[in-house]
């Protein structure tokens, strides 16, 4: 190939989906820790990992079990939990036009991350090459910690000490702050959000509130519908969301 | 089998079949620009709520501890002065474990 400097355009979904999968994959150590210390085996912790691959929802389960609920609300919560990632997958469906056996291996990496890191990218071929990036590398790293993590488990210290539980939400609020910038619906949607699902989290079982905050943006599109453009294959959000590339990372 | 590899089974099958749905729903469905809206505010919506949710909850109550709270402060601030994407990260994490080492938990 004569090329041998990728296009700026390439290098920074890479960099942003690496970076993520590394600093989110260190918190399946406090994944992997927290299964077994609450009863399930390292094999056990290991399958979840490797098989539901949502951090959310492995956490509720391991909460449950820990918890002493019972196995059918533990895995009715989890599931539910997920099923945000059907909303994302709708969404990501627009851009990464999968075809035969790439659909069924691209839905295991549907979740918060990817399409996070997809969705703050300014084209359809970056946002495919931020999903695939962030999902190998997270893949990768949120395996091999959790492994290490039910290994060690009561060895290594708790998370906090390392900041672990803020990397997470810091990491979220990061990748959603130039649509956050750049949009008066996305900061009424986002804010109606975090209202709705601070506001439930009493009275519902854990991750429903989250899913509830869908309601937001249910209310956002009903007061602002987007344009339809018959060159957008669905990468660009409408209007104003992404403006400036460069934002994230 | 334990009843709890059926559990774990059961929430890995059930996880991955919901993504899979998300990809396999016919595109026809987001023709409609409200509909096509509201998968574009979806993920504002759940990750800001997901990232209040992280940060400001305990289990069910609301519990707001000063070292996460130090550590998204630093975030902000960090993403108003558009530091890059990890430099966001390190100082929410940096903070929220000096906070947390401080005897803030």
């Amino acid at each position: 190939m004569p090329d041998q400097t990728p296009p700026p355009a390439a290098a920074r979904p890479v960099r942003d989906g690496v970076g993520l999968g590394l600093a989110v994959g260190v918190s399946g150590l406090a994944f992997g820790a927290a299964a077994v210390s609450s009863g399930l085996t390292t094999w056990q912790a290991c399958a979840l990992s490797l098989f539901a691959f949502t951090g959310a929802s492995q956490f509720a389960l391991a909460g449950v079990i820990a918890g002493g609920g019972s196995l059918l609300a533990g895995s009715a919560g989890a599931i539910l939990l997920g099923s945000r990632n059907t909303l994302y997958g709708l969404r990501l469906a627009q851009t990464l036009r999968l075809r035969g056996w790439r659909k069924p291996l691209a839905a295991v990496g549907v979740i918060d991350e990817t399409t996070a890191i997809a969705l703050a990218q300014p084209d359809p071929p970056s946002m495919r090459t931020g999903f695939w990036a962030t999902f190998c590398c997270l893949y990768l790293t949120w395996n091999l910690s959790t492994l290490g993590g039910a290994l060690g488990a009561g060895k290594i210290g708790s998370p906090q000490a390392f900041g672990l539980d803020v990397v997470g939400p810091a990491a979220f609020l990061a990748l959603i702050w130039p649509r956050l910038r750049d949009g008066r619906i996305e900061r009424w949607v986002a804010l109606g959000g975090v209202v709705i699902a601070l506001g439930t989290t009493p009275i519902l079982p854990a991750g429903v509130p989250v899913i509830l905050a869908a309601l937001a943006a249910l209310a956002g599109a009903l007061a602002a519908p987007g344009q339809l453009r018959p060159d957008d294959d669905g990468g660009q959000p409408d209007g104003d969301a992404v403006r400036q590339p460069g934002t994230v990372a | 089998m334990s009843a709890t590899w059926i559990a774990v089974l059961v929430t890995a099958a059930g996880c991955y079949l919901l993504k899979l749905a998300g990809l396999t729903v016919p595109q026809r469905v987001l023709a409609n620009p409200r509909m096509r809206r509201f998968a574009e505010l979806v993920p504002v919506a759940l990750l800001a709520a997901l990232s209040a949710v992280q940060t400001m909850t305990s289990g069910q109550s609301i519990e707001l501890a000063p070292s996460r709270l130090a550590g998204m402060a630093a975030a902000v601030v960090a993403l108003l002065l558009r530091a890059p994407f990890l430099v966001v990260i390190i100082a929410a994490a940096g903070v929220a474990a000096a906070a947390h080492a401080a005897g803030l938990s």
